[in-house]
């Protein structure tokens, strides 16, 4: 029966499961992408880190860390890592950079290797010199293989285009782009001085038989001793497994979103159609079909509905996951092949299934409620009950929606948010539709044309589909749109340091005998010394009397501040605040006599919480051998977004005058061509010296954050897929109403332009306010991340939000428009052989 | 049979054939009808089920085009026009009642009514509307919409909205078929004082003989063909 009474709609009804299905295939593709990128951690673990395991330090190691060093055995390399500037001499102008200097010794990559082009010259560089330099580095310089370049004192050629490196991903690789030297080449820099920031490591090839995380735990106190950090094969795995996690939960939560979207469609979609069947099941009521019976025939036509969703979405998602290693490849350090995942397929398709077969038994729950007396009533309608079926449906779809968004979440508290942000969208869009339709019924517009005053009827006429289309084209505009206003918000926040006299580019690693000389320079070109400091390099002994080498060690299940206990501080000494500082607790105290112990010094609010202090603790620093007492007297806030030095800790002027310090100066360029010059102008004369423009910076800064957009994108576009679709099956839906309407209007004389002007303001409306309700979600969202996530002045971006109602104006108008094709072509002569 | 008579004939019906495909084999529902129609005259189009009458009325209303023979509506010959071209002369020249009402379900009542005249651009119809509902008795609910409205109050308003653009002729399909017997001597008695009030020719399509007894000529159809014209 259920599948006889599907005869005259069963085109129809296969067409409303294309809604759930774009939702079904994000989620299959999604679930492969998962499995396949844990498979990848788990296959591709060792290339990871190219090591077993690799101990670092900030500083140079010191003669007993070597001694140390050795007694560890196994195959052994060296990696020293710094940022400095290069210059390309064939190239006029533009011809400096900055990068990030890897000097290699050994035969690192123990596991996976380089990748370059020309591929020999991964190793080639070993034995003979020269460099590999980021690919993306020489497009920009126009530069190719056999170029010379200048990096410190070394003048050598590059001998590949760096590619990739195990273990590390593109995107990041882009603020420092890499380049890669034999040991003994960067030693002949020049640049490797003491207090240099410099990154050592050692990376060990062990014994396969060596278990490497036992190993670590046993030479774990000495380890903390020489303050050396340690990274593992399984460090990295789970680092990077959490990472990836995050990423997968992160996807599927936007995919589940399209598919409850799809939900409320096929729900929409399901009610039409169960209105249309209302005479049929009275008729069989009549005949003395019992409730349950003719229940059945429909919920079995929804079931048949769900399975058939289920099988094209897994198909559907089968073929879109080859498009997803692409969207993420930039974000993901290693080779990932996707494989069909039947797990996450069958896992996807049960779900969607679920999802919609629950969103078919609401409308389907009233047809155990049609009485056999509207055989002969056609308007008799059953008292209205609260039905304890439909109840169920909607706690068994909460329950669900629930389990999802606490399985894809770290914590409930998240999952929770997630589940209670979704029900808020979902209402808060339901309630803008309400009140629109409202409004419209109540509008009046004696002057305006008939075209008009009937294409707003129609966005409120009775069984119209207004609130599911502004629920689902509203919440695909609310996600692409909270997504570019929270870029666009990010990117001005970045550039307003660009402003006016603000500065923009640093010259950093300037000698203290080079101060004079670099500042002389810059003003030479034009340019202002905005500020100049001096920054000493430290690394802290004790806090409160306890050596931190003994909090290190007392922290075995290393949840305290080991990094900040470790790191090494660059720290500054003057007699006065910087602008972007601001005294939160105790004094500002600018200057004591050299010789005065504990020293009065500054620290920053968030690093103190970090550390555990508070005021007038006593910390004890290590500034290159020489100890010195400090106390704290004042706690500061800083803001980290200004372009200019800041730092942790602050001394006042006195005790430090004489200490080793390397100086950083600030200006402010006004063009791409003065920055260059300046750059080639000091690196040509101190080489040591190393520039950041900063709009540099923020150009890169502003390609990572849109390629992270584009992922997301990639996702919400599911969303907006999902809308249009439920708007191709809610018009086709109402097609029925819509062909009669039509042919009524023409009957009385209504010529064919003015049915289809009719349909355009109704879609124009229709669009514009699924558009603005999204758009103001939207800017409320993004008002709630800058002001309390990004801790952001707001304003209004209005650029995206124009565009974005323009776009889904217009998309909304075109798919109803041809979801309408040939409703104005029946002949009227219709209205004499139909009734009602 | 068409001639130059211009002005006397509101609607003139010349061989009349109408046949429809049904998979291989052509079914014919209207062979060779020929009438004329004065002003202000009335005719009922009688007939069994599957004769041809709404085939008949719709062609005449030039709602469809006919297989064979021509149509000359208020002067203009339906053949000669497109689809467009028709509905022009149906808002100008006609009205239309139908069985089931076909009120515009968006819309109030004296919206509906107002909607002919709207889609010829005029304004300020409300007057005109309001009047025409006040006459079939519905001037307490002309903001009501159509489900708010009986059946018979329905049809009241689809009267209304018939006359409200001075029709020349009023094509009517089984008017009272879907209201009681009362409600429908209500709603035949507004169609005739309204047709006299205006001198609109009146073409009834009716299974009703006390209905069709009620108008000047009586049409006959059997199996697609005239049996009967009695004037």
């Amino acid at each position: 029966m259920a599948w006889r009474d599907s005869r005259a709609s069963r085109w129809r009804l296969l067409l409303f499961t294309l809604c759930i299905v774009v939702g079904i295939a994000g989620l299959v593709a999604v679930g492969s992408l998962g499995r396949s990128l844990e498979g990848a951690v788990e296959g591709q673990a060792k290339t990871l880190l190219g090591a077993d395991l690799s101990i670092g330090s900030r500083v140079q190691f010191t003669a007993e860390h070597e001694r140390f060093l050795t007694t560890l055995g196994g195959e052994q390399a060296r990696e020293i890592t710094f940022t400095t500037m290069i210059v390309f001499p064939q190239r006029e102008g533009e011809g400096t950079r900055l990068v990030q200097v890897r000097g290699l010794e050994g035969g690192f990559p123990f596991y996976g290797r380089i990748e370059s082009v020309p591929p020999e010259a991964a190793d080639r560089f070993r034995e003979q010199g020269g460099v590999l330099v980021e690919e993306s580095l020489l497009l920009q310089f126009g530069a190719k293989v056999g170029d010379g370049v200048k990096i410190g004192s070394l003048e050598t050629r590059v001998l590949g285009a760096l590619q990739k490196v195990p273990g590390e991903s593109v995107a990041f690789a882009t603020i420092a782009p890499r380049v890669y030297l034999r040991m003994e080449d960067l030693r002949a820099t020049g640049l490797l001085r003491d207090g240099s920031l410099a990154r050592y490591r050692v990376l060990f090839r062990m014994p396969a038989s060596l278990d490497v995380v036992k190993w670590v735990e046993s030479h774990r106190t000495r380890l903390d001793e020489l303050r050396l950090a340690v990274a593992t094969v399984a460090d990295r795995k789970e680092d990077l497994g959490q990472s990836m996690r995050n990423l997968y939960h992160f996807l599927n939560l936007v995919g589940f979103v399209a598919l409850l979207l799809g939900g409320v469609g096929i729900a929409s979609a399901i009610q039409a159609h169960v209105k249309q069947k209302v005479p049929t099941v009275a008729v069989l009521r009549c005949l003395g079909s019992p409730v349950g019976w003719a229940f059945a025939v429909y919920v079995t036509q929804g079931v048949a509905l769900g399975l058939v969703g289920a099988v094209l979405g897994a198909v559907a998602g089968v073929t879109i996951q080859r498009l997803l290693p692409r969207v993420i490849a930039d974000f993901v350090p290693f080779e990932v092949e996707i494989a069909t995942s039947w797990s996450a397929l069958a896992e996807a398709a049960a779900l969607g299934f679920s999802v919609c077969v629950l969103f078919a038994l609401l409308p389907l729950a009233g047809i155990r409620r049609v009485s056999p007396l509207q055989v002969l009533r056609v308007a008799h309608e059953p008292r209205r009950v609260r039905d304890p079926l439909r109840v169920g449906v909607v706690v068994a779809l909460a329950g669900l929606v629930l389990a999802f968004a606490l399985g894809h979440t770290q914590r409930w508290q998240e999952g929770v948010g997630f589940a209670a942000g979704l029900t808020v969208a979902f209402a808060a869009l339901a309630g803008v539709a309400r009140l629109a339709m409202a409004g419209l019924r109540r509008l009046r517009l004696p002057g305006a044309p008939f075209v008009v005053r009937q294409g707003l009827a129609s966005v409120h006429r009775p069984n119209n589909r207004t609130l599911l289309l502004v629920v689902s084209l509203g919440l695909g505009t609310f996600l692409l749109v909270t997504l570019q206003m929270s870029q666009t918000t990010l990117m001005r926040e970045l550039v307003s340091g660009r402003q006016e006299g603000r500065a923009n580019a640093i010259l950093f690693d300037i000698q203290a005998d080079q101060r004079e000389a670099v500042a002389e320079l810059v003003r030479g070109q034009g340019l202002p010394v905005l500020d100049e400091v001096p920054i000493v390099t430290m690394r802290l002994k004790s806090i409160r009397g306890t050596p931190v080498e003994e909090i290190l060690a007392s922290d075995r299940d290393r949840k305290g501040p080991g990094w900040a206990l470790r790191r090494e501080y660059r720290s500054t000494f003057t007699d006065r605040l910087r602008d972007s500082e601001r005294i939160v607790a105790g004094e500002w105290i600018g200057s004591v006599d050299a010789g005065e112990e504990p020293v009065p010094v500054s620290v920053e609010d968030g690093i103190a919480k970090e550390l555990g202090v508070g005021m007038g603790d006593e910390l004890v620093w290590d500034i290159q051998g020489v100890s010195l007492r400090t106390r704290i007297a004042s706690l500061r806030e800083v803001d980290w977004r200004r372009v200019q030095p800041n730092f942790f800790v602050v001394f006042p002027r006195g005790p430090l005058d004489d200490a080793p310090a390397f100086h950083v100066l600030v200006t402010r360029v006004e063009s791409p061509e003065q920055s260059a010059r300046m750059q080639r102008e000091a690196v040509r004369r101190f080489p040591n010296v190393s520039a950041i423009d900063i709009t540099l910076v923020l150009r890169t800064v502003d390609q990572i954050l849109g390629k992270i957009a584009y992922v997301i994108r990639f996702m919400a576009l599911f969303t907006v897929a999902t809308g249009l679709l439920v708007l191709i099956a809610s018009v086709l839906s109402g097609r029925y109403q819509r062909v009669r309407e039509s042919i009524l209007l023409r009957v009385l004389g209504c010529s064919r332009r003015q049915v289809l002007r009719i349909l355009l303001v109704e879609y124009t409306v229709l669009g514009m306010l699924s558009a603005l309700t999204g758009v103001v979600l939207a800017l409320a969202a993004s008002t709630a991340l800058t002001v309390l996530v990004f801790k952001l002045p707001w304003t209004i971006p209005l650029g995206a939000p124009l565009v974005s109602v323009a776009l889904v104006t217009a998309l909304t108008v075109i798919t109803g428009w041809l979801a309408s094709r040939g409703i104005t072509t029946q002949a009227p002569l219709e209205i004499l052989r139909r009734g009602d | 049979m068409l001639d130059d008579d211009a002005g006397r004939w509101i609607l003139e019906v010349d061989g009349l054939s109408k046949a429809y495909r049904s998979g291989d084999r052509a079914l014919s529902v209207l062979r060779g009808v020929s009438f004329r129609l004065a002003a202000g005259e009335t005719l009922a189009i009688v007939g069994p089920s599957g004769s041809g009458k709404t085939t008949l009325l719709g062609l005449c209303a030039g709602l469809d085009a006919p297989t064979e023979g021509r149509v000359r509506l208020a002067g203009e010959d339906l053949g000669l026009l497109d689809e467009d071209g028709r509905a022009r002369v149906r808002n100008q020249h006609t009205g239309f009642v139908f069985q089931s009402f076909q009120l515009i379900p968006t819309l109030t009542a004296i919206e509906n009514v107002m909607v002919p005249r709207e889609l010829r651009g005029e304004r300020g119809v409300e007057r005109d509307a309001r009047q025409l509902l006040e006459q079939v008795g519905l001037a307490e609910r002309l903001d009501h919409y159509p489900t708010q409205l009986s059946g018979g109050e329905q049809q009241r308003v689809a009267i209304a909205r018939a006359f409200v653009n001075r029709p020349k002729i009023l094509f009517a399909d089984e008017p009272t078929g879907n209201l009681d017997t009362e409600t429908g001597h209500r709603i035949v008695e507004s169609l005739f004082r309204l047709n006299q009030a205006a001198g609109t020719a009146l073409v009834l399509v009716t299974h009703d003989a006390e209905l069709a007894a009620r108008t000047r000529r009586i049409i006959r159809l059997r199996g697609g063909e005239v049996v009967g014209d009695t004037q």
